[in-house]
């Protein structure tokens, strides 16, 4: 597809990759050969472990103390970057790689305004003071920041994350690079800034013409912003291809356990769990026989186990390692749910809700500074269903989480009832029954579990609290409990550092039944997790609502896993409620314009994205928020002045879905793609 | 956004205020409430019990605490320290004249110390892992531990005794010029540094150390800036910062190495009046020494505090997210 | 860098009691550990035995050989009321082995205790202690220590106590910001919510993940008390004569150093500074051992 005598911008020739660690060579990447042309877009992906940072970093010469390239080359325009001396290695940096990372506020040096930095990447390339000033602000409008001149006075930490992302990418742009390197770019951002951001990357490919190696786990972004593909397993490249063919029709059953894990629409808890890749990843250093995926692989066959497979062609620029590529399409499918509809229909909402709650309000701080994190939250969950809370960060979902776990006190007038009792805000208030009743699974396990304490302890002394168990019939509700989350009594005396992280928050997830609870707050129970241990997490909390008829309160920014687990969605922002309904309703619509860009934010794996509603502008401070509608500073249907003075009313329709919006709901959009099968 | 820096200054001057009041109230609780009957501690435990009450209705310690506190207060404010029970004349000039000593004798110290232990310490975090910061951090960390009047032992012996390089004691003769005054003085300072360097030196290593390994330098690397740029414009900056402070809130305890070095090399500096005053149970003297010290320490680290704030943009723009 | 994290973590599977021992077995790797605790051990056997088997009664004075030099009787020399100084150097461990454990031992304790309960609770209990704190840290510790002792009266299990308590301000610095950044982490959320006491979750939640920072601090101190201890002696608040102590036998003699009687103090300035520094060296590679 190239010109064989313009060398490709990057190459990797049999790279491998080794760091030090206790005096032992952990190998991470092993001869991992790839290439990329000149204006391509190459997308990296692999799940935590795989080694695809390592690759950025090796590429750069940048590897850490204890790294090294252990074997193979890497070529830049031709040239092998190994064997570049220091003045020869500082003019590649200098002019012919960029590179992008995750957390852009740390990128940044923290005492140097915006300006200087910046200026600082044309500099080296000869400009003199005031013609880099000139270029440095030429170059942040060509990122999009609107008020250049006066961004270029501040220092980093005055800028939201989106903006400070995209002063890294002006200064990676100064030099116009020939390649890109942007390493896991957006992560940590909000979904719609995340979108702003793919965006403005692919459109400044355009302009600018480098060849991009974009390196993410989310396989929606890669689909929507690359040319091709390499999946890493393992610090190995298991499949390349155009990222359109290789998604929509894998050669390795590694991609397709990945792309079928994630919870696309269409997919719900009470039709069909989702697919799981079983099994760990191998420990690094670990030396495999034959193929690295093998544990895993439904596919694997003694041939498997005792030959490591090459990289074979597969079709028109597309290749696999692994010797059944051609019966990917036969990998068995997770078996639908026997007894679809056991849950009760969305909307039955009669009976006592499990959980009310009536003009929440929250505020930290006082008079000028006070924010106010949750505003006049009213819910109900009724028993045995699924409330998906979504909102980006200052939206008070996890405000509203640890008020009801009573770990902070929200402002009087509110109120918080269980089971129809009324919930005092100090947990020591609570009753006993209270306190069984209500729980939680954390986000991160690592933070959640006590790391000196082994699983027995961890479990044990929940059931000790919660379900007033002692001795004997204490170690066998451990065991039981165990069970049910799918681990067995081997793991009974490890301590959390020995676990895998899904294991880790299982554990989790398994301490928090430990009393029978009514409700379960799952605060992004999958978020610090990779997508195919997501899956197995997902379907583990499905089954277990389906057998105990617990209520969640599930606190995601991913609409995907909102969609798979929820009967009713609420959408916050700045600690308002901005649309209630039943799931369905609220993602197929009409939707509130906020609902709206979040939906569309979500870039999926066909590559297609379902919409081009983008916001501009960063979130508020919750210290000056809006007045009149607070979305309106980034509301792409605004109507006019009555939407920036007057707050609008929160009106239900007769399924009660409603949407805070001066719009009428005719006038609202709606998906075109129905959510929900 | 640089309004947030006012505010910020008045409630660091009220805590600084704050803590200078409960240090007059540790202090004076140490040397009034503590010893019960102050008399009774200078005279003697056979002393005769009237000379103790007279003793106690001159010195006024008779009075309850808090009418002993309040007066106390009330003279400070007007410049008054009370008067000396050892030396029967007013406390005030003893303090300034020993003060002045002690600034000069810390003055030829941090001359000496800071560039040296910062110099290592940026040294050490550049080589880190090498030999030679093994060396720096090993030393640096023996040196500290070492106490002054062990290691001004060593050098009186050798620089004084031995080689007779340095006169001995850190008095000189009435008159002597600035030169002559730091002949003196090298002696004694000696100790301090060898206490101090280590420490200054470990944690300058420590924020080079993070600043090295932050992302942000890592941009600054692969924008191709030449290593000297790097260093000078991005690491040291945000490595020093934050070390200053660090040292300034250290340098109050650090120098009570003072009392032992002034009194082993007879220097008249506010550690020998204090210990001179605790060996007379001088309390006046000793209440009015300790404060000074204490007060000391509180404006430097408020200076300190005001400089790092002044030029760390995160702290002067107020609101670090 | 995510890929490079997770290595330096142990592999999944690799046992706690396996750090153990891989925290034990690197240290007995370690030369410096190795010349440090056996500068300590040494003169920890000297505290313990040298009285049964020095040459001379450490208290027997002789003003017919005061301020000999070395010679093959008295080894170390004659101190200025003729007593051995050699006996006197070894038996001098004694005291300052007492009072120095015991004051870290006050000191780690207290500080614990503080540090729990300020960084745990936060709030105004945290300023106001905090601010005592600062207080008492607004002061050199040997100057607290003077005006403590001043005011009761220098004796063992004063010294003891006042020293521990001057120390109780930074071990409880230490201990605080562990507790912060522990207090920060989810298992004490689900604990909370699981009804747990304050008292539950700062001794069995939070207590053992601090155990590292806590140990390391405690060694430290150890030395610093030593440092303190002896300092105080020499100027005349610690360890009281006639019992043989180092900091104290340099008081005494340093005035006739000028005279040329070296012996006096040189081999008590030694033993000090030997044990400080092994002390120390100790404390460094356990801290670096369990950092690793
Ligand atoms: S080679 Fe075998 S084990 Fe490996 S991925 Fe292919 S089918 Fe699975
Ligand atoms: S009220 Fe106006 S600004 Fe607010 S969401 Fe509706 S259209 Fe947008």
């Amino acid at each position: 597809m190239t010109d064989p005598a313009v060398p490709p911008v990057l190459r990797l020739d049999d790279m491998s990759v080794s760091y030090r660690i206790r005096g032992r060579a952990v190998p991470v990447l092993s001869q991992v050969n790839l290439s990329i042309a000149k204006g391509e877009v190459y997308g990296l992906v692999g799940e935590s472990g795989s080694g695809k940072s390592t690759v950025a970093l090796a590429v750069q010469r940048v590897l850490p103390a204890n790294g090294r390239m252990s074997g193979g080359r890497a070529l830049i325009n031709g040239r092998d970057v190994g064997a570049l001396d220091r003045a020869a290695l500082l003019q590649m940096r200098a002019r012919e790689v960029a590179m992008v990372f995750q957390d852009p506020g740390r990128a940044l040096n923290p005492s140097i305004t915006i300006g200087r930095q910046v200026a600082e990447a044309f500099e080296i390339l000869g400009a003199s003071g005031h013609e880099a000033r000139r270029r440095a602000e030429e170059m942040l409008t060509r990122v999009r920041i609107s008020s250049p001149a006066r961004v270029m006075e501040r220092y980093p930490h005055q800028l939201s994350g989106g903006m400070q992302q995209r002063v890294v990418i002006a200064m990676a742009l100064a030099k116009d690079p020939s390649l890109l390197i942007l390493d896991e770019p957006t992560t940590g951002l909000d979904a719609t800034i995340e979108a702003e951001i793919l965006d403005l990357v692919d459109t400044l490919r355009r302009e600018f013409g480098a060849s991009i190696l974009f390196i993410s786990h989310n396989l929606g972004a890669i689909a929507g912003l690359c040319d091709r593909v390499g999946v890493l397993y393992a610090g190995r490249l298991v499949e390349e291809g155009p990222v359109r063919d290789l998604f929509a029709d894998p050669r390795h059953p590694y991609t397709a356990g990945l792309l079928r894990c994630l919870p696309r629409p269409g997919l719900r808890k009470d039709l069909a769990p989702l697919d799981t890749i079983p099994g760990f990843p191998p420990a690094p250093g670990s030396i495999p026989v034959g193929c690295v995926f093998a544990p895993r692989c439904a596919l694997a066959d003694e041939t498997c186990r005792t030959i490591d497979p090459p990289l074979v062609t597969t079709g028109a620029g597309r290749v696999s390692r692994c010797h059944h590529h051609d019966r990917v399409g036969d990998l068995p499918h997770a078996v639908p749910r026997a007894a679809a509809g056991t849950l009760a229909p969305a909307g039955a909402s009669t009976g006592t809700p499990v959980l009310e709650l009536t003009a929440l309000s929250k505020t930290y701080g006082s008079a000028p500074y006070a924010v106010q994190a949750l505003r006049d939250v009213s819910l109900r969950l009724m028993p045995g269903q699924t409330l998906g809370l979504v909102g980006e960060s200052g939206s008070g979902k996890s405000t509203l989480a640890h008020a009801l776990l009573g770990l902070i006190a929200p402002d009087a007038g509110g109120g918080m009832a269980l089971d129809g009792a009324a919930l005092a805000p100090e947990v020591r208030r609570r009753t006993a029954e209270q306190i069984k009743t209500l729980q939680i699974v954390f986000q991160n396990p690592d933070s959640a579990l006590n790391r000196s304490h082994s699983v027995r302890r961890l479990i044990g002394r929940a059931i000790t609290r919660l379900g007033g168990l002692k001795g004997a019939q204490r170690e066998a509700q451990v065991t039981r409990l165990l069970e049910s989350v799918r681990l067995t009594a081997r793991q009974l005396s490890a301590r959390p550092r020995q676990l895998s992280g899904g294991m880790k928050q299982r554990v989790a997830v398994a301490r928090a039944f430990a009393g029978n609870p009514r409700l379960v707050v799952c605060d992004e129970p999958t978020s610090a997790l990779d997508v195919s241990v997501q899956a197995a997490i997902l379907n583990l909390l499905a089954e277990l609502q389906a057998e105990r008829q617990v209520a969640y309160l599930l606190i995601s920014h991913d609409l995907g896993v909102v969609r798979y687990l929820s009967d009713w969605i609420a959408v916050l922002y700045l600690g308002r409620l901005l649309e209630v309904g039943p799931a369905a309703r609220v993602l197929d619509g009409p939707h509130h314009p906020y609902t709206e860009a979040l939906l569309s934010a979500a870039p999926s794996v066909s590559g297609e994205r379902t919409g081009r509603i983008r916001l501009t502008g960063a979130i508020p401070s919750g210290v000056s928020p809006p007045a009149g509608c607070l979305f309106h500073t980034r509301c792409p249907r605004r109507i006019g002045p009555i939407c920036d003075t007057e707050e609008p009313p929160f009106t239900a329709d007769a399924h009660g879905h409603a949407i805070r919006c001066h719009l009428p709901r005719a006038e609202l959009g709606r998906s075109l793609a129905p959510a929900t099968a | 956004m640089s309004g947030a820096l006012g505010p910020f200054l008045l409630k660091r001057l009220a805590l600084s205020l704050l803590t200078l009041w409960l240090l007059s109230v540790v202090v004076f609780f140490g040397c009034q409430v503590l010893p019960g009957d102050p008399a009774r501690a200078i005279l003697g435990p056979l002393a005769d019990p009237r000379a103790v009450a007279a003793l106690n209705e001159k010195l006024g310690s008779d009075r309850p605490p808090v009418e002993i506190y309040l007066s106390w207060m009330g003279g400070l404010i007007t410049g008054d320290m009370g008067q000396s029970y050892a030396y029967r004349s007013p406390v005030a000039p003893f303090i300034g004249s020993a003060l002045v000593n002690s600034l000069k004798l810390a003055a030829t110290v941090f001359a000496i110390v800071v560039p040296l232990g910062i110099g290592a310490g940026v040294l050490a975090a550049l080589r880190a892992g090498r030999p030679i910061d093994r060396l720096i951090s090993v030393a640096g960390l023996s040196l500290t531990v070492i106490p002054e009047f062990v290691s001004s032992i060593a050098l009186i012996l050798v620089f004084a005794v031995l080689l007779r390089w340095l006169p001995l004691s850190a008095s000189w003769p009435a008159g002597s010029g600035p030169l002559v005054q730091l002949q003196h003085l090298i002696l004694p300072a000696l100790p301090l540094v060898i206490v101090l360097f280590g420490y200054i030196a470990r944690m300058t290593r420590a924020g080079m150390v993070e600043a090295l390994s932050a992302d942000y330098t890592r941009t600054a690397i692969l924008k191709g800036l030449p290593w000297r740029t790097v260093l000078s414009r991005h690491v040291l900056r945000n490595a020093l910062l934050p070390t200053i402070t660090v040292i300034a809130a250290q340098m109050g305890y650090a120098l009570g190495g003072l009392v032992v070095v002034e009194s082993l090399f007879r220097y008249q500096g506010i550690g020998s009046l204090v210990l001179g005053a605790a060996r007379a149970k001088d309390f006046a003297m000793l209440q009015a020494g300790i404060l000074t010290v204490g007060a000391f320490f509180v404006v430097t680290t408020l200076l300190a505090d005001i400089v790092t704030t002044l030029l760390d943009p995160r702290l002067r723009t107020g609101g670090r997210r | 860098m995510s890929e490079a994290l997770p290595l330096t973590e142990p592999a999944p599977g690799l046992a706690r009691e396996a750090r153990t021992r891989g925290v034990v077995g690197r240290l007995l790797r370690t030369p410096s550990f190795l010349i440090g605790i056996t500068i300590l051990l040494f003169w920890a056997v000297c505290a313990v035995f040298a009285p049964s088997f020095v040459p001379y009664d450490p208290y027997a004075d002789d003003l017919l050989n005061t301020l000999q030099p070395p010679s093959a009787e008295h080894w170390f020399g004659t101190d200025q009321i003729g007593r051995d100084v050699f006996s006197r150097v070894l038996v001098g461990a004694r005291a300052i082995l007492t009072i120095a454990p015991l004051a870290t031992l006050v000191g780690t304790v207290a500080g614990t205790a503080i540090g729990l309960i300020t960084g745990y609770f936060g709030g105004w209990v945290d300023a106001i202690i905090g601010r005592l704190l600062e207080v008492m840290l607004s002061l050199p510790l040997i100057i607290v220590a003077l005006l403590v002792l001043v005011a009761l009266g220098p004796s063992t299990p004063t010294v003891v106590v006042v020293v521990g308590l001057v120390f109780a301000p930074l071990v409880a610095r230490t201990v605080r910001a562990a507790v912060l950044t522990e207090r920060h982490l989810d298992y004490v959320a689900a604990a909370a919510v699981r009804g747990e006491s304050a008292p539950y979750i700062m001794s069995v939640e939070i207590l053992p993940n601090i155990t590292p920072p806590i140990i390391v601090e405690g060694t430290v101190r150890l030395g610093y008390a030593i440092f303190t201890i002896a300092s105080l002696s020499f100027l005349g608040f610690g360890v009281q004569p006639p019992t043989p102590d180092w900091g104290l036998a340099i008081a005494e003699n340093y005035g006739v150093l000028i005279g040329g009687f070296w012996w006096t103090v040189v081999f008590d300035t030694a033993a000090t500074a030997s044990l400080i520094v092994g002390v120390n060296l100790a404390a460094e590679s356990l801290q670096r051992a369990l950092a690793e």
